[in-house]
């Protein structure tokens, strides 16, 4: 599973421009689905299995994109200016390395820093590929760059840039080679533009019409010095959550999970999140509401091009996410 | 340049004159759709107006299995609601959409149906210190001034919107609200003169600058396979700020329809995106792509309906939007509708046929 994340974290998908990961993907499916489908938004839509008795119609979802920036302006010396696509703080930039979806590649540096003590705004930062002039610059205006960054394996614990949302993807890819029987009609969703608002699952969940709406995505930990107030960490399992500031999970929904987990005797922790949401947002609200809950990885450093998750954590989500599946669903 | 689209000529001017002084700000759009449906009406299959207040028109094609492509255009403008008759004359008030509060003292603006002539007023120079006038005015400390009579025929809930009237200097027009007429002039020239190729689905839409809502509603009962935006966008061009170079200009008047890529609320489809300049490049129509960053249009409420809707957005650049005044240039809208036209007349399955 580890080449498998490796692969999906090393190819290239920032918000809106996920083709290349919704190809990687297909292929890794394909020996595995009923149906696959691009819908309108770029989301790829894997359906596995058919409703029998006591199934439900349930779609799963994991976000092919990542943070990425996009160009603003060349200038007269061929500096490129730029602005976020999603979340990301100035103070992880400086000095990252940077590709276009073109090809090119640069590295970020910045304006003088008049004063150490504080960190430049990203209108002070700019993209440097090695033009001369404005005229040898090969970006132009509306050109996307994703982070550029190997994998790091660590034994126990992975890095990498784009963890948030791949390691999802990969459980999800993972859970359907498993899954061999199951009562349920699974839609295996990897969404598009997550990152920019959790849209391409609003348009999914729409088309889908589920009855069950599962999302698994990274969460943050509180486990590094002086870090978040949370009570998540890397290595106690993965996190069921019961809210976040766009959703309350639905108590069945996570009763059903944790239930699920304690019989299998899978560690699991609870997790409520204080700033962020996740696909679940969109598919409760979608059409007339849908019970809805979200499987989360403990993920550090989330929304920089370091992201670390904890391999048992991975494979344990793996494991809670077909435990859940593989049965009818009680009482929801 | 091109057979189909003729240049813009004085009856287009004198129609954009009209929009542009006529008062619509969101939620009470009724001048800008009465002068919409008597231009288009006759000329269409299909014409109504939802719930919300959207015109929704349809042309269709003779072509077999035509693409059903919906053009937005949003008919609503930024403005002031009144809040609390104060009695002489005076009316506390709140802006509607985005207002820079600092653009509001000393204006003149029109109140109500009937267009009542009012001030917004404030302590004059004479009477406040140095140091009061080193802040900006709080809003709280505005007043829509009527005079007596007049302030007797409106009341809290009627709108107000800028007196300015609309002027044509040179290349340049001036107006306000050309945020968004500009959208509106465009659209209702393409429902006259349509490319034969797609079924158009015209949306002169309500409440953008509060929320992008009227096209949501809009979207979701189209259900249109393709999706364009029409708007305007400011133009921040000055050359330099203090001898350095203006990195964050947005888009400059002159240099054609502004392109949309990213914005706060859409990812542009890439293949319209790609679509839209390759129909510039081969027809050598100017265009521009705007800076990604802030601001949106009802592109963003669009894309998101049903099982999703690709979509672009496409703006006539105007300096000083959201103010009393905008000054765009006659090219620019020009270049936009021919540019429109032809993407549309180029339009065919074959571009979404790729993956996105």
């Amino acid at each position: 599973m580890k080449a498998l994340i490796q692969k999906l974290v090393e190819t290239f998908g920032p918000s809106g421009y996920e083709s290349a990961v919704r190809d990687l993907i297909q292929t890794e499916v394909a020996n595995f689905a009923d149906e696959v489908r691009t819908d309108a938004l770029g989301n790829l839509i894997v359906r596995k299995g058919k409703q029998v008795k006591d199934g439900k119609r349930i779609m799963l979802a994991a976000h092919m994109d990542e943070i990425g920036l996009i160009a603003t302006h060349i200038d007269e010396k061929g500096f490129v200016r730029f602005t976020t696509i999603g979340g990301i703080r100035a103070h992880t930039m400086f000095g990252g390395r940077v590709r276009f979806v073109t090809g090119v590649a640069g590295v970020i540096g910045g304006e003088r820093l008049e004063n150490p003590e504080k960190v430049h705004g990203i209108d002070k930062l700019f993209i440097d590929v090695g033009a001369t002039s404005k005229a040898d610059c090969p970006v132009r205006i509306g050109d996307v760059a994703g982070f550029d960054r190997p994998f790091l394996d660590l034994g126990k614990r992975l890095v990498a840039k784009s963890m948030d949302d791949r390691v999802a993807v990969a459980i999800l890819i993972e859970s359907l080679r498993q899954l061999k029987k199951s009562p349920h009609e699974l839609y295996f969703v990897f969404t598009t533009q997550e990152e920019v608002g959790v849209r391409g699952a609003v348009t999914a969940a729409y088309g889908i019409d589920p009855e069950l709406g599962i999302a698994v995505d990274v969460t943050l930990c509180g486990d590094t010095p002086k870090g978040n107030k949370m009570a998540v960490s890397l290595g106690k399992g993965p996190a069921i959550k019961v809210k976040d500031s766009g959703m309350i999970a639905d108590p069945k929904v996570v009763g059903w999970m944790c239930a699920t987990a304690e019989k299998a005797a899978i560690p699991y922790q609870l997790e409520v999140l204080e700033g962020g949401s996740t696909d679940a947002r969109a598919m409760q609200i979608s059409r007339a509401g849908v019970p809805a809950g979200c499987l989360s990885v403990p993920c550090r450093y989330v929304h920089s091009p370091s992201e670390m998750v904890d391999f048992e954590d991975v494979q344990y989500s793996v494991a809670l996410l077909v435990e859940m599946l593989k049965y009818p669903v009680n009482g929801s | 340049m091109n057979v189909s689209i003729q240049p813009i000529d004085n009856r287009q001017i004198a129609l954009l004159e009209r929009l542009s002084n006529a008062i619509a700000v969101s939620g009470d759009e009724r001048e800008v759709r009465a002068i919409i449906a008597q231009e288009i009406e006759t000329q269409v299959d299909d014409f109504k107006v939802d719930a919300l207040g959207n015109i929704l028109a349809v042309r269709k094609s003779k072509a077999k299995d035509p693409l059903r492509v919906m053009v937005a255009a949003h008919m609503d403008e930024i403005g002031f609601m009144l809040v609390e008759d104060e009695d002489g004359g005076w009316f506390r008030f709140e802006t509607v959409g985005g207002i820079d509060s600092r653009q509001l003292v000393g204006k003149p603006v029109l109140v109500g149906k009937e267009h009542l002539a009012g001030v917004i007023g404030a302590r004059p120079i004479h009477l406040t210190t140095a140091e009061e006038r080193q802040n900006v005015i709080p809003m709280d400390q505005l007043r829509i001034d009527l005079g007596p009579e007049n302030a007797k025929k409106v009341k809290p809930g009627d709108r107000a919107g800028f007196a300015t009237r609309f002027l044509q200097v040179g290349p340049s027009l001036m107006g306000k609200a050309l945020d968004n007429r500009l959208g509106v002039a465009t659209l209702i020239e393409l429902v006259k003169n349509p490319p034969e190729n797609v079924e158009l689905l015209a949306a002169f839409t309500v409440q953008e600058e509060v929320g992008l809502r009227g096209a949501r509603v809009a979207a979701y009962a189209l259900n249109p396979q393709v999706a364009i935006a029409v708007d305007s966008t400011p133009a921040n061009d000055l050359p330099d700020y203090d001898g350095e170079e203006n990195t964050r200009y947005n888009t400059r008047l002159g240099a054609g329809p502004a392109i949309y890529v990213a914005d706060i609320g859409t990812l542009s489809d890439p293949r319209l995106v790609r679509h839209l300049a390759q129909t510039g490049d081969a027809l050598h129509i100017p265009y521009q792509f705007r800076q990604p960053g802030g601001g949106g249009t009802d592109a963003g409420a669009i894309h998101r309906q049903r099982e999703g809707i690709p979509v672009v957005s496409v703006s006539v650049p105007g300096r000083y939007a959201h103010t009393a005044v905008m000054v765009a240039r006659l090219e620019d809208w020009q270049n936009t509708l021919a540019l429109l036209y032809h993407s549309l007349a180029r339009l065919s399955p074959a571009v979404l046929a790729e993956s996105r």
